[in-house]
Protein backbone atom coordinates (compact mmCIF):
# COMPACT_ATOMS: atom_id res chain seq x y z
CA UNK A 1 0.00 0.00 0.00
CA UNK A 2 1.07 3.43 -0.72
CA UNK A 3 -0.15 7.27 -1.36
CA UNK A 4 -0.78 9.36 -4.34
CA UNK A 5 -2.44 12.71 -4.70
CA UNK A 6 -5.05 12.62 -7.15
CA UNK A 7 -6.95 16.04 -7.68
CA UNK A 8 -5.43 17.49 -4.95
CA UNK A 9 -6.19 14.77 -2.11
CA UNK A 10 -4.46 12.01 -0.92
CA UNK A 11 -5.87 8.58 -1.33
CA UNK A 12 -4.94 4.93 -0.65
CA UNK A 13 -3.84 2.76 -3.63
CA UNK A 14 -1.63 -0.79 -3.64
CA UNK A 15 0.81 -2.20 -4.93
CA UNK A 16 -0.93 -2.09 -8.60
CA UNK A 17 -2.13 1.60 -8.07
CA UNK A 18 -5.92 0.66 -7.59
CA UNK A 19 -7.89 2.38 -4.93
CA UNK A 20 -7.77 0.42 -1.79
CA UNK A 21 -11.18 2.63 -0.79
CA UNK A 22 -13.62 3.15 -3.15
CA UNK A 23 -15.16 5.51 -0.85
CA UNK A 24 -11.77 8.03 -1.41
CA UNK A 25 -12.59 8.12 -5.79
CA UNK A 26 -14.10 11.34 -7.17
CA UNK A 27 -14.68 12.40 -10.40
CA UNK A 28 -12.58 14.94 -10.39
CA UNK A 29 -9.60 12.26 -9.59
CA UNK A 30 -10.68 10.12 -13.11
CA UNK A 31 -8.62 12.33 -16.26
CA UNK A 32 -5.45 12.26 -13.93
CA UNK A 33 -5.59 8.33 -13.06
CA UNK A 34 -6.49 7.89 -16.74
CA UNK A 35 -3.47 10.43 -18.21
CA UNK A 36 -1.04 8.09 -15.78
CA UNK A 37 -2.57 4.84 -17.38
CA UNK A 38 -1.32 5.98 -20.75
CA UNK A 39 -4.53 7.11 -21.93
CA UNK A 40 -5.58 10.61 -23.25
CA UNK A 41 -8.91 12.35 -22.62
CA UNK A 42 -11.69 10.64 -21.38
CA UNK A 43 -14.23 10.41 -23.89
CA UNK A 44 -18.10 10.23 -23.22
CA UNK A 45 -17.71 6.88 -23.92
CA UNK A 46 -14.98 5.96 -21.43
CA UNK A 47 -17.49 8.10 -19.13
CA UNK A 48 -20.06 5.19 -19.51
CA UNK A 49 -17.97 2.49 -19.44
CA UNK A 50 -16.13 3.72 -15.94
CA UNK A 51 -19.80 5.19 -14.50
CA UNK A 52 -20.85 1.75 -15.33
CA UNK A 53 -17.99 0.06 -13.54
CA UNK A 54 -18.84 2.16 -10.48
CA UNK A 55 -22.36 1.17 -10.57
CA UNK A 56 -21.44 -2.49 -10.71
CA UNK A 57 -19.24 -2.63 -8.05
CA UNK A 58 -22.03 -0.94 -5.61
CA UNK A 59 -24.30 -3.25 -6.36
CA UNK A 60 -22.31 -6.88 -6.59
CA UNK A 61 -18.96 -5.86 -4.40
CA UNK A 62 -16.69 -6.74 -7.23
CA UNK A 63 -16.28 -4.70 -10.85
CA UNK A 64 -16.91 -7.00 -14.27
CA UNK A 65 -14.72 -9.01 -16.07
CA UNK A 66 -14.97 -7.55 -20.01
CA UNK A 67 -17.35 -10.19 -21.02
CA UNK A 68 -19.62 -9.63 -18.49
CA UNK A 69 -18.62 -5.59 -19.18
CA UNK A 70 -19.39 -6.06 -22.63
CA UNK A 71 -22.91 -7.94 -21.99
CA UNK A 72 -24.00 -5.46 -19.64
CA UNK A 73 -23.16 -2.30 -20.56
CA UNK A 74 -23.68 -2.24 -23.87
CA UNK A 75 -20.09 -1.23 -25.16
CA UNK A 76 -19.28 -4.53 -27.60
CA UNK A 77 -15.76 -5.99 -26.67
CA UNK A 78 -13.97 -4.71 -29.88
CA UNK A 79 -14.98 -0.73 -29.04
CA UNK A 80 -13.53 -1.91 -25.47
CA UNK A 81 -9.85 -2.81 -26.32
CA UNK A 82 -10.62 0.54 -28.92
CA UNK A 83 -11.00 2.86 -25.52
CA UNK A 84 -8.90 1.34 -23.22
CA UNK A 85 -6.36 -1.04 -25.43
CA UNK A 86 -4.51 -1.89 -21.91
CA UNK A 87 -6.88 -4.06 -20.93
CA UNK A 88 -10.97 -2.34 -20.28
CA UNK A 89 -11.82 -4.20 -17.33
CA UNK A 90 -8.51 -3.33 -15.67
CA UNK A 91 -7.76 0.13 -16.43
CA UNK A 92 -11.60 1.21 -16.38
CA UNK A 93 -11.88 -0.73 -13.06
CA UNK A 94 -8.59 1.43 -12.41
CA UNK A 95 -9.63 5.01 -13.34
CA UNK A 96 -13.32 4.08 -11.74
CA UNK A 97 -11.04 3.67 -8.55
CA UNK A 98 -12.38 0.31 -7.74
CA UNK A 99 -10.70 -3.04 -6.69
CA UNK A 100 -9.10 -5.02 -9.66
CA UNK A 101 -11.56 -7.70 -10.91
CA UNK A 102 -11.06 -11.26 -10.43
CA UNK A 103 -12.09 -13.58 -13.04
CA UNK A 104 -10.66 -15.47 -15.70
CA UNK A 105 -12.99 -15.04 -18.52
CA UNK B 1 20.62 -13.47 -18.27
CA UNK B 2 18.02 -11.53 -20.08
CA UNK B 3 15.17 -12.39 -21.53
CA UNK B 4 13.79 -10.39 -24.35
CA UNK B 5 9.82 -11.87 -23.56
CA UNK B 6 9.48 -10.23 -20.31
CA UNK B 7 10.45 -6.44 -19.91
CA UNK B 8 12.92 -4.80 -17.10
CA UNK B 9 10.02 -4.72 -14.64
CA UNK B 10 9.52 -8.29 -14.60
CA UNK B 11 5.90 -8.24 -17.02
CA UNK B 12 5.15 -9.80 -20.09
CA UNK B 13 4.07 -8.18 -22.87
CA UNK B 14 3.13 -10.63 -25.65
CA UNK B 15 2.19 -14.26 -26.05
CA UNK B 16 1.69 -16.73 -28.43
CA UNK B 17 -0.25 -19.98 -28.63
CA UNK B 18 -0.14 -22.43 -30.38
CA UNK B 19 -3.03 -24.55 -30.26
CA UNK B 20 -2.53 -28.41 -31.31
CA UNK B 21 -5.44 -30.44 -30.14
CA UNK B 22 -8.79 -30.69 -31.27
CA UNK B 23 -10.60 -31.43 -28.23
CA UNK B 24 -13.17 -29.35 -26.02
CA UNK B 25 -10.42 -29.80 -22.67
CA UNK B 26 -7.41 -29.23 -25.42
CA UNK B 27 -9.11 -25.73 -26.88
CA UNK B 28 -10.38 -23.94 -23.78
CA UNK B 29 -7.76 -23.55 -21.86
CA UNK B 30 -5.52 -21.70 -24.93
CA UNK B 31 -8.58 -19.53 -25.72
CA UNK B 32 -8.42 -18.60 -22.18
CA UNK B 33 -5.02 -17.96 -21.72
CA UNK B 34 -4.89 -15.54 -24.67
CA UNK B 35 -8.27 -14.01 -23.73
CA UNK B 36 -7.30 -13.59 -20.54
CA UNK B 37 -3.48 -12.16 -21.45
CA UNK B 38 -5.98 -9.44 -23.78
CA UNK B 39 -7.70 -8.33 -20.55
CA UNK B 40 -4.54 -7.41 -19.11
CA UNK B 41 -3.14 -5.71 -21.81
CA UNK B 42 -0.84 -8.21 -23.17
CA UNK B 43 -0.86 -8.69 -26.96
CA UNK B 44 -1.56 -12.69 -28.02
CA UNK B 45 -1.57 -14.40 -31.26
CA UNK B 46 -3.08 -17.94 -31.40
CA UNK B 47 -2.19 -19.64 -34.08
CA UNK B 48 -3.84 -23.21 -34.96
CA UNK B 49 -1.95 -26.55 -36.19
CA UNK B 50 -2.95 -29.84 -36.72
CA UNK B 51 -6.52 -31.04 -34.92
CA UNK B 52 -6.28 -28.00 -33.25
CA UNK B 53 -7.85 -26.39 -36.35
CA UNK B 54 -11.28 -28.01 -35.92
CA UNK B 55 -11.57 -24.69 -33.74
CA UNK B 56 -11.14 -22.15 -36.42
CA UNK B 57 -13.00 -24.52 -39.22
CA UNK B 58 -16.56 -22.84 -39.94
CA UNK B 59 -17.73 -26.38 -40.22
CA UNK B 60 -16.48 -28.25 -37.37
CA UNK B 61 -16.15 -25.18 -34.26
CA UNK B 62 -19.36 -25.70 -32.74
CA UNK B 63 -19.09 -29.18 -32.69
CA UNK B 64 -15.40 -29.90 -30.15
CA UNK B 65 -16.27 -32.88 -28.37
CA UNK B 66 -14.71 -33.78 -24.57
CA UNK B 67 -12.38 -36.89 -25.16
CA UNK B 68 -13.88 -39.52 -23.05
CA UNK B 69 -11.09 -42.18 -24.32
CA UNK B 70 -7.90 -42.28 -23.31
CA UNK B 71 -8.95 -39.42 -20.85
CA UNK B 72 -8.38 -40.79 -17.31
CA UNK B 73 -9.10 -37.43 -15.63
CA UNK B 74 -12.58 -37.97 -16.17
CA UNK B 75 -12.54 -40.77 -14.37
CA UNK B 76 -14.86 -42.68 -16.29
CA UNK B 77 -14.11 -46.85 -17.41
CA UNK B 78 -12.54 -46.49 -21.16
CA UNK B 79 -15.01 -49.28 -22.15
CA UNK B 80 -17.40 -46.63 -21.33
CA UNK B 81 -16.11 -43.87 -22.42
CA UNK B 82 -16.44 -45.32 -26.26
CA UNK B 83 -19.86 -46.47 -25.87
CA UNK B 84 -21.62 -44.37 -28.72
CA UNK B 85 -23.19 -41.29 -27.80
CA UNK B 86 -21.02 -40.87 -24.42
CA UNK B 87 -18.67 -37.99 -25.55
CA UNK B 88 -21.90 -36.30 -26.97
CA UNK B 89 -23.43 -36.28 -23.47
CA UNK B 90 -20.29 -35.51 -21.69
CA UNK B 91 -19.70 -32.42 -23.92
CA UNK B 92 -22.92 -31.30 -23.71
CA UNK B 93 -23.16 -31.91 -19.47
CA UNK B 94 -19.82 -29.46 -19.90
CA UNK B 95 -21.28 -26.78 -22.30
CA UNK B 96 -23.90 -26.95 -19.28
CA UNK B 97 -21.90 -26.46 -16.71
CA UNK B 98 -19.62 -23.84 -18.28
CA UNK B 99 -22.38 -21.82 -19.16
CA UNK B 100 -23.63 -21.32 -15.38
CA UNK B 101 -20.09 -20.24 -14.92
CA UNK B 102 -20.87 -17.86 -17.83
CA UNK B 103 -17.79 -18.99 -19.71
CA UNK B 104 -18.91 -18.86 -23.66
CA UNK B 105 -19.41 -21.26 -26.60
CA UNK B 106 -15.61 -21.94 -28.30
CA UNK B 107 -17.02 -20.64 -31.34
CA UNK B 108 -18.62 -17.46 -29.63
CA UNK B 109 -15.55 -17.29 -27.09
CA UNK B 110 -13.10 -17.26 -30.79
CA UNK B 111 -15.01 -14.50 -31.90
CA UNK B 112 -14.73 -12.50 -28.60
CA UNK B 113 -10.82 -13.29 -28.74
CA UNK B 114 -10.37 -11.61 -32.29
CA UNK B 115 -12.35 -8.80 -30.93
CA UNK B 116 -9.78 -8.30 -28.12
CA UNK B 117 -7.58 -7.70 -31.32
CA UNK B 118 -5.67 -11.00 -30.88
CA UNK B 119 -4.67 -12.51 -34.26
CA UNK B 120 -5.74 -15.82 -35.36
CA UNK B 121 -3.42 -18.35 -37.77
CA UNK B 122 -3.47 -21.15 -39.16
CA UNK B 123 -0.68 -23.31 -39.60
CA UNK B 124 0.00 -23.93 -43.62
CA UNK B 125 1.67 -27.27 -43.26
CA UNK B 126 -1.40 -28.47 -41.47
CA UNK B 127 -3.86 -26.77 -44.19
CA UNK B 128 -2.43 -28.87 -46.46
CA UNK B 129 -2.52 -31.80 -44.97
CA UNK B 130 -6.01 -31.90 -44.60
CA UNK B 131 -6.60 -30.32 -47.99
CA UNK B 132 -8.09 -26.79 -46.39
CA UNK B 133 -8.06 -23.51 -47.78
CA UNK B 134 -8.70 -20.34 -46.36
CA UNK B 135 -13.00 -20.71 -47.22
CA UNK B 136 -12.73 -23.19 -44.53
CA UNK B 137 -11.99 -21.17 -41.90
CA UNK B 138 -14.32 -18.34 -40.18
CA UNK B 139 -13.60 -15.11 -41.20
CA UNK B 140 -11.72 -13.82 -37.98
CA UNK B 141 -8.47 -15.95 -39.13
CA UNK B 142 -6.22 -13.07 -40.50
CA UNK B 143 -3.67 -15.36 -42.65
CA UNK B 144 -2.47 -18.68 -43.49
CA UNK B 145 0.97 -18.70 -42.16
CA UNK B 146 4.25 -20.98 -42.07
CA UNK B 147 6.26 -21.87 -38.94
CA UNK B 148 8.57 -19.57 -40.20
CA UNK B 149 5.91 -16.54 -40.05
CA UNK B 150 4.64 -17.93 -36.47
CA UNK B 151 8.17 -17.32 -35.37
CA UNK B 152 8.72 -13.71 -36.86
CA UNK B 153 5.46 -12.74 -35.08
CA UNK B 154 6.05 -14.57 -31.97
CA UNK B 155 9.75 -13.01 -31.92
CA UNK B 156 10.66 -11.25 -28.76
CA UNK B 157 7.33 -12.84 -26.65
CA UNK B 158 6.71 -15.63 -24.79
CA UNK B 159 5.54 -19.25 -26.62
CA UNK B 160 2.86 -21.14 -25.35
CA UNK B 161 2.16 -24.38 -26.85
CA UNK B 162 -0.69 -26.63 -26.00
Amino acid sequence: MSTKVYAGTEVTVNDEGFFADAGQWREEMAPEIAREAGLGTLTPRHWQVVTFMRHEYAEKGTGPSVRALSKTSGVSVKELYQLFPKGPAKLAAKIAGIPKPRGCI
Amino acid sequence: MTNDAVTSNGTIEKVSIVVSKGSLEGVYPALIMANGARAEGIEANLFFTFFGLDAIHKARHEHIKLATVGNPGLHLATWAGGLPGVSSVMTHYMAHKMGQLDIPPISEFIEMIADTGAGLYACQASVDLFGLTRDDFIEQVKDIITVGEFYDLAAGGQIIFT
